[in-house]
């Protein structure tokens, strides 16, 4: 009592002080109490642009964020879009019964097919060096897709048939405009020639854009017309599902004993600290860890979505463990004592009425743990998740890629027809993890409406 | 009811023994002065218990109730009797321990992880504290209503139906539409809620949310109704509301109250217990203890010299 009388005190003098003092200075000015609400409105001035000015600074943060958010959509889709159509040319096929009259038609020469029907079409061409630029204007896919066909339906063969097939990724660039034709010749891939020719088709009507069904159909390639992200979808489908699976069961178990049964020592602190730090560790020590643990001392398959899951669930765990703790902290007390109350038991409180309430907030960390894990490369190309993977996976152990890691690979290809298939890609990553999100909202919203 | 030969031939054995085994019960190995203080304590807090703190046939003994929070004792050698079927008010200033010595009546302390408790509390021949004591049944035997009205985020129905259902009360719909719709009558709250038992009892207002709580607690069939200030956060309609429900369910159960309400405590209770600072100071029959306080600490409390 005594210290806060004299603090009291020590305070008034000091004010009295301060008030000599200021009508010493400032007699003229403030005299009066009339004057003391001048002084407070000159303050209040000065705080008004104090918030105006915070204020100002904080929207311009958002807007210079939101703009940077635009520019990297509109960079993306612009670079991408292209990439969902593409060029095909018209080819007359005559099925040559001479050509493929082998013993397997899986083994015969389709590419003569191609060549002998471009040919037809440009009938000027003589010179054999002339005549190899003009093939290069198909794709070597198109052969694959004559194989498929012939295979699919025998007796195709002796006909002639009109199919569009795709054109390989020069044309396709140059129509939509992705190689500048006035540039000299040899500082363009594309040779006079060439051009001329598809320019010859396109008057013909021979060279159209189509909708690129290949690109979510196929897996990767060498040929940036060829290849697609069917595999990396797939694969990063299947790991996710993997790591799912082992995390959300592990993450919650281990989140509601840690709130909610375990005792609270020294030891249930050391493992909260671990889990914290846990959460900060650079993923790709989680790549090395899996490498070292799973693949070189299981021997578990390497490159498989299997292993991928697991380890994208170590590095998700914590997240997720964090995440749930957090919600489970935010049921209300009442709600537990009224469970307790009516006599339920520990664990009848915690799964009838705690752990319901905590969903919600626990699928929203999951749902963030998981998101992390479909945009997370580095770990998995320490399990060799990076390899060139033409097939697309179809179990767990098959050997797979992801969608970042395709991104990644097919950003480092040299031909500039990838560079619109990257965009492409992202642009799927992207709605993948916007439809994720959706799911996740659809669900808590579910689930929120039962109470 | 209660004499005074009575009481002075309970006091002298029980103080003897009881205060004694509680500090052997409870590990102290905190520091010895702090103990010897708290048991000087436990020496004035003994002399100062005054009025009629034992009944004749008592629903619950307490007896040398000591209460730790960590280091700090909340409740100091507690000895009272509560009455079968009577309502027992507990009141007193903030912080004097009333509902601390409410919530181990049923064991809720144990949810402190920091509480110890030591004493007797016994309740059919049994110390509730014993170490074979299962929480469960206790809490089926010795319900609660909170000083915040709690219900379920769930249906009106589902509400009361939750106890019955756990404890294997009911074995079907209809013995569980029974039990909700005896509940419900029982704290007279059914006519209000019997064409929306579907909705949420979180949308009730907030009286009869307090009167679902009541209605939750009695669906699992509890002898003692422990109540922490149900009317506190009442509006004064609510509160007559549910003092009439205390009164009526006093004929079949026994009650203890806890309330800052003087008017409220004379008006629902029968005894009264007075606490000050972890100490019981007087315990007496409501009306006596209203207009004729025993102790000084009593009077100057219901007069509202403090508090």
């Amino acid at each position: 009592m005594v210290s806060i009388q004299g603090r009291k005190k020590k305070s008034v003098q000091q004010w009295k002080y301060m008030s000599d003092n200021m009508s010493d200075t400032e007699e003229k000015k403030v005299p009066t109490r009339a004057s003391a609400m001048e002084r407070v409105q000159l303050g209040l001035a000065k705080r008004r642009r104090k918030e105006e000015r915070f204020r100002k600074l904080s929207f311009s943060a958002v807007i210079l964020s939101l703009s940077f958010l635009v520019l990297l959509f509109a960079s993306i889709i612009s670079n991408g879009w292209p990439a969902f159509q593409r060029t095909d040319i018209l080819l007359d096929i005559h099925f040559d019964s001479e050509v493929l009259d082998v013993d397997s038609l899986v083994k015969a020469n389709y590419g003569k097919l191609v060549k002998q029907s471009m040919r037809e079409l440009l009938p000027d061409v003589t010179s054999r060096h002339n005549k190899r630029e003009m093939y290069r204007l198909v794709s070597s896919g198109a052969s694959y897709e004559l194989q498929k066909m012939v295979v699919a339906d025998p007796t195709l063969i002796g006909k002639t048939v009109s199919l569009w097939l795709p054109a390989d990724d020069l044309p396709d660039m140059l129509m939509k405009g992705k190689i500048n034709r006035n540039l000299p010749e040899t500082e363009r891939p594309i040779s006079d020639k060439q051009i001329q020719w598809i320019d010859q088709l396109i008057a013909q009507g021979r060279l159209e854009q189509h909708f690129n069904t290949t690109f979510f159909q196929a897996g990767d390639s060498r040929e940036p017309e060829l290849a697609g992200i069917r595999g990396a979808l797939t694969g990063s489908m299947l790991t996710l599902f993997v790591t799912l699976l082992l995390s959300f069961p592990v993450a919650v178990a281990a989140a509601v004993y840690l709130e909610e049964f375990a005792p609270k020592n020294r030891w249930t602190d050391l493992v909260e600290v671990n889990i914290n730090n846990l959460a900060a560790v650079p993923s790709i020590v989680f790549g090395l860890l899996g490498l070292a643990v799973f693949l070189n001392f299981f021997g578990m398959p390497r490159s498989s979505p299997l292993v991928g899951g697991v380890v994208l669930s170590l590095m998700t765990l914590p997240t997720i463990i964090i995440a749930s703790r957090a919600s489970l902290k935010a049921v209300p007390p009442s709600i537990r004592e009224a469970a307790l109350g009516v006599g339920a038991s520990k664990m009848q409180t915690v799964f009838h009425h705690v752990i319901p309430l905590a969903m919600p907030g626990m699928m929203t960390g999951t749902i963030i743990g998981l998101s992390q894990a479909l945009g997370e490369t580095a770990p998995l190309l320490m399990i060799g998740m990076v390899a060139f993977i033409v097939d697309i996976p179809g179990s767990m152990t098959d050997p797979s890629t992801v969608l970042p890691v395709q991104i990644f690979l097919w950003a480092d290809s040299p031909e500039r027809a990838f560079v619109e298939r990257t965009s492409a890609a992202i642009l799927v990553l992207l709605m993948f993890l916007i439809s994720m999100n959706g799911l996740a909202i659809y669900l808590r919203r579910k689930f929120e409406q039962r109470w | 009811m209660i004499t005074a030969e009575h009481t002075s031939m309970n006091k002298a054995p029980y103080f003897a023994g009881y205060g004694k085994e509680a500090y052997e019960v409870i590990p102290t190995s905190s520091i010895l002065a702090s103990q010897r203080t708290l048991s000087e304590e436990k020496e004035q807090a003994r002399e100062e218990t005054v009025g009629e703190p034992f009944v004749d046939a008592p629903r619950m003994t307490c007896r040398g109730v000591d209460v730790w929070y960590g280091d700090k004792q909340a409740i100091m050698d507690v000895n009272i009797d509560i009455g079968k079927n009577q309502v027992l008010a507990m009141i007193g200033p903030s912080g004097c321990g009333k509902s601390t010595f409410l919530r181990c009546l049923n064991r809720m302390n144990d949810t402190v992880p920091i509480c110890r408790v030591g004493g007797e509390i016994i309740l059919d021949g049994m110390n509730i504290y014993d170490k074979k004591i299962d929480v469960v049944p206790l809490r089926a035997q010795v319900g609660m209503v909170f000083q915040k009205p709690n219900p379920f985020p769930k249906s009106i129905y589902d509400n009361i139906a939750y106890g019955p259902k756990i404890h294997g009360l009911v074995n079907n719909q209809a013995e569980t539409d029974e039990v909700v719709e005896y509940s419900l009558t029982r704290a007279g709250l059914w006519e209000e809620v019997k064409d929306r038992l579907d909705q949420p009892g979180t949308g009730l207002s907030g009286g009869q949310q307090q009167r679902l709580c009541i209605a939750r607690a009695i669906a699992v069939r509890p002898e003692v109704i422990l109540m922490d200030e149900p009317c506190s956060a009442l509006d004064p309609i609510a509160t007559a509301t549910v003092e009439d429900l205390i009164d009526e369910l006093r004929q079949q159960y026994t009650i203890v109250i806890v309330t800052h309400n003087m008017q409220q405590a004379a008006r629902v209770s029968q005894r009264t217990a007075y606490f000050h600072l972890g100490k019981l100071i007087e315990v007496g029959i409501t009306d006596q203890l209203f207009t004729n306080p025993g102790h000084q600490l009593t009077e100057d409390y219901i007069t509202g010299r403090f508090g």
